[in-house]
This record gives structure tokens, sequence and C-alpha cells, in this order.
């Protein structure tokens, strides 16, 4: 039971070679590109979507802001596109890898601490005290901020990795308890409908997407244009 | 394998039409057929290509695709999953000797 619970996590090798790149490589493939104007049902929608999507979420940026605004489209569509297909049964989903998670959110953070860093120094620093605080309590409140500052990256990876294998293991969980219910007790249909709310909370993974770049978001704004 | 007149995404990709089709090579012919074709870098991008575009337009580039367009690559990918993974699975058969 102990090897098999963590046995779907492995990156999936193909003669030692990581076939989880191809993997990665897959949800491009279910979202095409067109040229025209009118187009077919799959493109429309996704079309629809991503204008209210990017929309929602670029209007609280001044025209430096929105500069980023390709690269966190193309992130919340990588990240649900990638999350909802790890619902599928037997695949294997890349952001359950802590290694992946860091490399997406380490750069994107440090990009936006930098580029706050390079415009307007006095007001990136002026962040690290917050504004009415009794004297003796600053140089403690300092470190304090800066603590804060320098986790958001690891939180935001951990926090991506964390709710998503949870989500999983529980699933598995929950199905191999069924299995072995549905056997001894019928009122195992009890577990069956924990499986299927489970499985329709879980479908809020995609809201775990939105925290993912709201956070984002919301550091880069602040460090842009306070 | 396509032909000009064809399946195609855009005028530019096409396969010279020197080349038969599969079905059309004769048995002997087979292991000719097989040298003859072009398993470069390149080659083989293309035939990906024209495989995801033959595809693309048979069942999702139509005036009323359905939702069966994606569900069929959606089941393929769980079938490659499972197949990627059956090793493990091997051990969680109901046998009394694994």
């Amino acid at each position: 039971m102990n090897e098999n619970l963590f046995a779907s996590f492995i990156a999936p090798t193909i003669l030692g070679l990581p076939a989880a790149v191809l993997i990665i490589l897959f949800p491009p493939l279910l979202i095409p590109t067109s040229k025209y104007l009118i187009n077919n049902r799959l493109i429309t929608t996704q079309q629809w979507l991503i204008k209210l999507t990017s929309k929602q979420m670029m209007t609280m940026h001044n025209t430096k802001g929105r500069t980023w605004s390709l690269m966190l489209v193309s992130l919340i569509i990588f990240i649900a596109t990638t999350n909802l297909l790890g619902l599928l049964p037997y695949s294997f989903t890349p952001t359950t890898q802590l290694s992946m998670n860091l490399a997406m959110a380490i750069p994107l953070w440090a990009g936006a601490v930098i580029m706050g860093f390079r415009s307007k120094i006095k007001n990136a620093l002026a962040h690290f005290l917050p504004q009415g605080t009794p004297t003796p309590l600053i140089p403690m409140l300092v470190i304090i901020e800066t603590i804060s500052l320098l986790i958001q990256p690891m939180a935001l990876a951990v926090r991506l990795t964390a709710n998503i294998t949870a989500g999983h293991l529980l699933m598995h969980l929950i199905g191999n308890a069924t299995l072995a219910m549905s056997t001894i007790n019928l009122p195992s249909t009890l577990i069956i409908f924990t499986i299927l709310i489970l499985l329709t909370i879980l479908e809020i993974a995609v809201a775990l997407i939105q925290a993912y770049v709201f956070t984002l978001l919301v550091s880069l704004y602040l460090h842009d244009n306070t | 394998m396509a032909s000009v007149v064809g399946i195609f995404s855009h005028s530019s990709v096409s396969v010279p039409v020197k080349d038969k089709k599969l079905l059309e090579v004769k048995l002997g012919e087979l292991p000719s057929w097989i040298l003859m074709r072009d398993f470069s870098p390149s080659g083989i991008f293309g035939a990906f290509q024209r495989g995801y575009y033959r595809y693309y337009n048979k069942y999702i580039n139509v005036k009323k695709g359905s939702i069966s367009g994606i569900t069929m690559v959606l089941a393929c990918y769980v079938l490659f999953s499972y197949s990627f993974s059956y090793k493990h699975l091997k051990h969680e058969r109901l046998r009394k000797y694994h």
C-alpha cells in the first residue's frame, strides 16, 4: 500500500529519458490558433474564455503592468489545462512536482521585484515598513517584512504543489476505500458520494490557478505601481 | 503519406507527389518504400504536423464540431497514460499471488 500510494507521482520515463517533457508539451495541442475572424466551435469557446479571464485580470494594472499580460494569460492557461488534464484517470500531472512549480514561481517573482526596485527604489523600499507603526517596533517589523517578502516565491510554489498533490492523494485513498467497502458493506454509497463531491470540489483546482495568478498579480502590482 | 490535394493546414505544407500512399504500395516494395521516407528531424516533424492537421480538419475544424472531437483525444491520452503506468498497476490486480 505504501509503495502504491505515491507511485502515480513518479515522473514517467521511457528508458531513462524523461517522458514528462512530452506530457508537459501536450496541452498546447488542445488549444489551436486561427487566423480567421469566425472560427470553429472549439476555438470560439476558447477565445471567449481567454478574453473573459484576461479582461478580468488586467483591468487593475496601469500601462506598464499590462505589458505583462501575455505572460500572465499564458500562465493561467497553462496551469488551468495542466491541472484539469490531471483529473483524468491514470494521467500524470506535472504541477505535482515541486521542481516545476519552483521553476515557474521564482523567475516570475524575481522579475516583478527587480522591476520594482529598478524603477522606483523609494517606493519599493517603503513596502518594508507599514504606515503608523510605533517607533520601538521598527527594527523588528523591518525584519518581519523582509522575511515575508523573501518567502513569497516559496509560498507560491509550495501552495500549488501541496494543493494538487493532496487532492490527487485523497482521490486515490477514497477510491481504494470505496472498492474495499463495496464487498463488505452496502451503505458504501455514502463513500461513493464522498468521491463525487470531492471530485467536483477538486475541479476547483481551477480556482487554485486563479489563486496562483492572482497572488502573482498582486505582488506585481504592488511592486510596480503604488 | 498525404498527397498534395488533400489535408494540410495551409498551402505551404505538402508532400512531394512522387510518394505513394501506404495502401497503394505492393507488399514486395515495402522495404524500399520505408527506406524512401524522410526520417530526418524535419521530416518527422512534418509527419506529425500532417497527422495533426488531418485529425484537426476532419473532426474539429468543421461547421458543427461536436464534443467528440476533443473527447477522442482525451480518451487516447488516458490509454497512453495507462500503458505508461502499467508497470505499477500490475501489482494492484486482485490475485492471490502477484
